[in-house]
Parts: C-alpha cells; structure tokens; sequence
C-alpha cells in the first residue's frame, strides 16, 4: 500500500496569491506563490486556513490542480458550495496579492506516480480538479501512458477546463475525454442528457484486463455509483482509488 | 502569526465548545473511502481477533449479535474538518469481545474488508471507549458507511473508526496502517488537531 509521501511535519506556510481566475461562473483558480514549496504529486490535496480579524479561523482542504515543476506556483481550483463559509471568500473576496495559510501536500494514497499502466479518470463535477493535475504532470513530462478521462457535468457551462482539455485531446493522441451531460447538453449534441451508467464506462474506460490505474473522484453519490459500476464491470477492486466529497463547505 | 483576512468573518459554526479545534459543525453524514463500497454478505461476515502468539478468536454475524449489545450516543470528528454532534448507534463494546482474549501487546491493527487497515493502542479501546457498530440512527449500518459492521472509537479521528471491520490484530509495537502510511499522525486526538504525522 501506499508508503509515505508527507515526510516529515507539515508546517503551515504563507501563500500569495499571485493570480486568479475563473474557470466557470462559480469556480475560481487561485494561483498562488508558496516560499520553499516542497513540490507535490498529481492528486494530492493542501489545507487552506482563513483567519478573521477577531482571531476566529476556519480550515478547508482543496485539490491541487497543478501539476509541480520546479520553482512553479500552486494552483488550486475552488467550487463554490451553497452557504460555504471558506468556499466563498475563495472564490469571491480573496484577490491577487492577498495572503493566505496553506500546508501540505497531503495525501499519498489518491495520486498517480507516473507507472507505466494505462489510466481512467471518472469525474464528477469538480471532481475533475485532482484528475485534471494528473493530466497535466502526464502532459508535462510527454507521457505515454494512455489516458481517458470521462468527466460528468451538469451542463456545457459548468464544465472545468473545458478549452484546455480540448487543446490537450487535439494535440495529444493518447488522451480521450469524453463529457457526459446529466442535465443540459450543447447544441447539436449527440446524446440526451444523462448520468454516467454501465454502457459509459464500458464505452469510455478501459478494459479490465488492460488493468489499468483507476482514479474516481467526485460527489458521493456519484463515486459510489462510478466505483460500483467499474466492480461490476471487472474491475479489481484494488485497482480502483476514489475521492469523495460532500458536506464540506 | 496568522495572516489576516480582510472581508473574512466567518459563520462562527465552530465557536462551541464541544467541536475541537479547527473543527465545523455538519448535520449530513459525509463519505470518506479509499476505494468502492466493499458489499459484504452476512452469511459470509466474520470478526476475528487475533493475538500476537497468532491464536484467533472468531465470530460470526450471529455470535457478534448474540453478545452484549449498546446503545450509544457520541460526537465524531472527521480529520477532513467534519463533525457530527450526538450521533447515535448500537453494537457490541469492544469490552464484550476482549472478555476471554489474554494478551500483552499494547499495540492493534484493525482490518477490513478490501484491505483497509489503522492502528489504534488497545487501551483506546477498552473501558467502554470503543465499539463494533452494526446500526446508526435506528437503522441497519449502510454499506457506505462501513455496514454490516464498523469500528466506532469517537476519541479519535474518525478514520480511525475503520469501516467494514474483519478483525484486530495484537501488536508488540505500534504500526502505522493505510492513512497513517500516507503521512496521516498515528495517534489521532482531535483535541490535540494530530492530522498528520508530526502534528
């Protein structure tokens, strides 16, 4: 299993934010400039801490979704959630040259090491954050290992890095995406809108015996219906690593 | 030091004194897995203890429903800055299943179906601090959330209360388990905020 990635404390650190932008009318990127970053791996998450004038602080954890290159910034990705007490200042107050807390990385169960095997990305509305660092450390190093990512949505606008994404496909052949629309599909689209079902990740995943890296990540609901329909299909349970969210905000 | 952040006020959903620190209130009962929902027959479930000569002690769904059973009511504490106040349950204490178990090891990891593992010191186990749950909120334990059966040891962070649970296994010295490998803290007192290793 997973050895240890953290080693050592994790101290918090100042970070500034150096950039920000939206990537949908409620996701914002923060990109930050962290002193002595350690470097992190595709997948893992830091935790942010807001403090108030009056000494009250709150902790939240996010994604990164970058991928590390020496001397580079961190970017993370922010939903923002219904009534989100840190959430929302992220996304609508915090602005380039501010300052906030941040340790990590954390987490080395959820990130992709670079092996050779064939990798399937199932997301979940921005649960394509994690995902989408994979993608961009396989891109960063020319990577051959064949990537697919099936990625749900609700509709075309609120779909993640959605411009970037079709660059990569355009000029990478060893990567697919396929966007699954569960409410509102573009114009002139294929298919009705729809969940993500059997015929999907048999469709747009991998083979079971190819045996492939398999990282889910998403609302809860949707991970244990994606992590379910993969067992079903043969996947090895032990091949499967998911990340779920929900209730944090 | 701490950086100030203007405009930040906060919902104030910490300020009580039964959230530890660093610590928000939710009323829903987030999902926290490393992988899928392993689905477990009962006709197939077992719990075994096993000592550190080796010697097991097992018990099948109905022996674990035919010993001692407790309702409970306790505050659980997500490392992922989750907790659920005054959450209720019913299981077996831990208690109940170390009754006819002789050992010296001070030290346990817990097992669970589809290789989950942590490691906890037994004595945050005995003397009413720990159960095997099998029923929240009135309701048989939903698999997601770790049914048939879990570990419940609300002291301590909640990955700590392993889903799914197949067994204890005594140790002569601590180990770390799944989290704990991946730099999560060994221990895991939420009052004393040891999310990871170092804390």
């Amino acid at each position: 299993m997973a050895r240890a990635a953290v080693p050592g404390r994790l101290i918090w650190r100042v970070a500034t934010v150096a950039e920000a932008r939206w990537e949908t009318p409620s996701a914002r990127t923060l990109v930050l400039d962290i002193p002595q970053w350690p470097g992190h791996l595709p997948g893992q998450h830091v935790d942010v801490r807001l403090t108030a004038p009056d000494g009250y602080s709150a902790q939240r954890s996010y994604s990164i979704a970058s991928a590390w290159r020496d001397g580079g910034r961190v970017e993370l990705t922010v939903q923002r959630v219904a009534d989100g007490e840190v959430s929302s200042y992220l996304t609508d107050v915090l602005e380039p040259g501010q300052q906030l807390e941040l340790r990590g990385p954390v987490g080395g169960w959820f990130v992709w090491r670079g092996t050779p095997a064939p990798v399937l990305l199932v997301a979940g509305g921005s649960g394509v954050v994690p995902l989408m660092a994979m993608i961009r450390a396989r891109g960063d190093a020319r990577g051959r290992q064949p990537f697919r990512l099936v990625h749900s949505v609700r509709t075309p606008q609120d779909t993640l890095y959605a411009a970037e994404l079709a660059r990569r496909v355009r000029d990478d052949p060893g990567l697919d995406v396929h966007i699954a629309y569960t409410r509102k599909t573009p114009d002139d689209w294929p298919q009705p809108p729809g969940r993500i079902g059997v015929a999907t990740l048999n469709t747009h995943g991998w083979p079971p015996d190819f045996a492939p890296d398999v990282f889910v990540c998403g609302p809860t609901s949707f991970v244990e219906a994606a992590a379910d329909i993969l067992v079903a299909l043969g996947h090895d349970a032990s091949t499967i690593r998911t990340e779920r969210f929900g209730g944090t905000a | 030091m701490s950086i100030i952040s203007p405009g930040f006020g906060g919902r104030r959903r910490s300020s009580r004194p039964d959230l530890p620190p660093g610590q928000y209130l939710t009323h829903d009962f987030p999902v926290l897995s490393a992988g899928p929902t392993p689905r477990v027959p009962l006709e197939r479930w077992s719990f075994a203890i096993t000592d550190e000569t080796g010697a097991r002690t097992s018990w099948s769904w109905d022996e674990l429903n035919a010993l001692p059973q407790e309702d409970f009511t306790v505050d659980i504490h997500c490392v992922t800055k989750w907790s659920k106040l005054g959450t209720t349950w019913r299981g077996v204490p831990l208690d109940a299943l170390f009754e006819n178990v002789e050992t010296t090891a001070d030290f346990t990891m817990v097992h669970s179906y589809g290789g989950y593992t942590t490691n906890v010191p037994l004595e945050d186990l005995l003397d009413g601090k720990a159960w095997i749950a099998h029923t929240f909120d009135g309701e048989p334990l939903h698999p997601e959330h770790g049914g048939p059966a879990r570990l419940v040891v609300p002291a301590l962070y909640f990955w700590k209360s392993a889903k799914w649970v197949n067994g204890i296994e005594m140790l002569q010295q601590d180990e770390p388990g799944f989290w704990e490998e991946a730099g999560y803290h060994m221990y895991g007192d939420p009052w004393r905020e040891q999310r990871y290793q170092g804390d």
